[in-house]
């Protein structure tokens, strides 16, 4: 099956069709959240939430028997949120930095989950297999269900950051300021905290603990390249994300034996890297373009200001002088003589130079402008 | 001259991981005073003013703001924050910033309307900043930073303002332009209270002075207490100021 097959089979396909409706709303809750995630410099803050959830999830087979994605996923959630809370903990009431505290909880409680994976796997239980999934995500399981419960978290998502937009945006910005104003900040820090756990527990089966916090940050990087306004930051890493969760399961389709998790992190960073190069405001590419035009600018001016400080000490500022004068300075080229003669700024004949009153009035604003800019 | 009493500070103690950081600060604060809160590094001034805000948790002591809990007279109350607490990266533009000073009287969900950015505008007019309103705050210059989160206080429409270091970084043009909003903040009845390292402009900038260093060493009329004998206990060095009086 080739990549137009697939969109072609979307429309009729039924397994196709959730599979896909469920790696994009996973895509687009994941940017939205995201984007505050990699605003409050939380970006690892998703891995360990993901890896802490492991453990929850075969504690929560290991207490039912039952290998129902919704208990399992009850389990990770209670698990993820113990683990953020310690982390918190951590960080408040000890001397340690935030980066010890998340490798330390990630790492215990993802050694601790698989320990219980492997002691789950030695068991004489028919039904223990498949558990690994969540290791690396496995899109293929997803069930009508299951995305119509991501949906149902991604409205409640969406009304949740509409209500407390503000608030949201100014304890991102300035958390102290936000707490003289006599907003509860950590009421609003663990409304934010909560959803960003809630969005990496719903990822677990698509993506994996592994990779879930790609989910999260890749989007939210690429969108932030694109604009400064945080309302389109959101709604741009969303759709990032969304596109990411279409295009990569759309990839893992057409080629039979790629994991869909895996190829979505994927296409997610080829986002991220072709909006660090190419982005007009902050991209590699435009910033280079820019740096060279504006040397080039510069070593005009030089050339020009140069110009202007000979001809203002004659009568005549037309008069002409021998381009050899120039020789002392180094910032000329032939090539900036050219240019400065398109512009009209001097003329040029034979080995001479003079400037005409265009570039005598450029030169002189020149001046004024740095001034005005200082 | 007998002044009404804005801030009353009582007993007020903070520590950082048993290291006292503020040791049993008594302090009253007359309305209508401009005071410079002086010290040397790591004296506790801005942790004074955040214990006041209550943005750090006193381990002792109260405060009061016009005789009452602080938590009942916030609307009373402005901040303007040092300027390298926060990530001037962030998305946002000059006049969504100044915005964020409304919030406080919107209260929760409430969004912010013409009203409201009106008054950012007229703010923003007032430090001298119109022309940015639309630009990117990470585009602004140190200066400007500062002038936008000064104005985010004066949308507030306060009675006290506390400013963390508001001079810090800032070119000779700007510093002007800051001390004549605040000397006509004082004029218009405000109390003001700034925390300032150059001793040199305390003379000149305020009228009201604080000394700290951990403890509170003296408080009062800048004309009577800032001396060298005060300037010494606060600094621990021989400290000799010019003071043109």
């Amino acid at each position: 099956m080739n990549i137009y097959e697939y969109f072609e089979l979307l429309f009729t396909d039924y397994t196709l069709r959730t599979i896909t409706l469920g790696t994009a709303v996973l895509g687009a809750i994941c940017g939205m959240l995201g984007s505050f995630a990699v605003l409050r410099k939380q970006s690892l803050l998703g891995d360990a939430i993901s890896h802490a959830a492991l453990p929850g999830i075969a504690l929560a087979f290991l207490i039912t028997g039952a290998k129902d994605s919704n208990i399992l996923l009850i389990g990770a959630l209670v698990s993820g949120l113990i683990g953020t809370f310690w982390i918190r903990g951590i960080i408040t009431k000890t001397h340690l930095k935030t980066d010890t505290a998340l490798g330390l909880i990630l790492s215990l409680f993802f050694g601790f989950g698989m320990l219980l994976l492997t002691f789950i796997q030695k068991q004489p239980n028919a039904n223990q297999a498949g558990l690994d999934k969540y290791l690396f995500g496995q899109a293929a399981t997803l069930l009508e269900k299951d995305v119509f419960l991501m949906m149902i978290v991604t409205g409640i998502c969406l009304v949740i950051l509409l209500l407390f937009w503000k608030e949201f945006k100014i304890l991102l910005f300035d958390a102290d300021y936000t707490k003289t104003l006599g907003f509860n900040t950590r009421f609003i820090d663990i409304l934010i905290t909560f959803f960003i756990v809630l969005a990496i527990v719903l990822g677990l089966q698509t993506v994996g603990v592994i990779l879930m916090s790609a989910m999260l940050l890749a989007p939210a990087a690429a969108a932030r390249q694109w604009t400064n306004r945080l309302s389109t930051m959101v709604v741009l890493a969303a759709i990032f994300g969304a596109f990411s969760g279409v295009f990569g399961t759309a990839i893992s389709a057409s080629q039979n034996n790629l994991s869909t998790g895996p190829v979505i992190v994927l296409v997610a960073a080829v986002f991220v890297l072709f909006s660090f190069i190419f982005s007009p405001g902050r991209g590699l590419l435009f910033r280079e373009i820019r740096f060279r035009k504006n040397r080039r600018d510069l070593e005009l001016q030089k050339t020009l200001q140069f110009m202007y400080g000979i001809a203002q000490t004659h009568e005549n500022i037309s008069h002409p002088h021998a381009i050899k004068i120039l020789n002392n300075f180094q910032g000329f080229t032939r090539k900036t003589l050219q240019k400065l003669e398109e512009k009209n700024w001097i003329t040029l004949s034979g080995q001479q130079w003079a400037m005409t009153t265009v570039g005598y009035k450029e030169a002189k604003n020149l001046y004024n402008q740095q001034e005005q800019d200082d | 001259m007998k002044k009404n009493i804005a801030i009353q500070v009582d007993d007020l103690t903070v520590a950082y991981n048993y290291k006292p950081v503020l040791w049993d600060i008594d302090l009253v604060i007359p309305e209508g005073v401009l005071m410079a809160i002086v010290g040397p590094n790591g004296a506790g001034k801005s942790t004074l003013i955040k214990a006041i805000l209550g943005i750090i948790k006193p381990i002792a002591g109260s405060v009061s703001i016009y005789g009452k809990p602080y938590d009942q007279q916030r609307k009373l109350v402005a901040y303007v924050p040092q300027k390298g607490s926060v990530d001037w990266d962030f998305p946002t533009t000059a006049l969504d910033v100044i915005m964020m000073g409304t919030y406080g009287s919107l209260g929760w969900i409430k969004r912010p309307g013409q009203k409201e950015k009106k008054a950012a505008l007229e703010a923003l007019e007032k430090v001298g900043m119109l022309a940015f309103k639309n630009r990117q705050i990470s585009q602004l210059s140190g200066g400007q930073q500062q002038r936008i989160f000064l104005a985010r206080a004066l949308v507030q429409n306060a009675s006290i303002y506390f400013m963390d270091e508001p001079f810090q970084g800032v070119d000779a043009s700007t510093e002007i332009a800051i001390i004549n909003i605040l000397k006509e903040l004082r004029k218009a009845g405000k109390t003001l209270i700034v925390v300032h390292h150059d001793l040199q402009t305390v003379p000149e900038y305020f009228d009201w002075v604080t000394f700290l260093n951990v403890k509170k060493i003296a408080t009062g009329p800048v004309k009577e207490i800032f001396n060298d004998t005060n300037l010494t206990k606060t600094y621990g060095i021989n400290y000799k100021v010019a003071i043109n009086k």
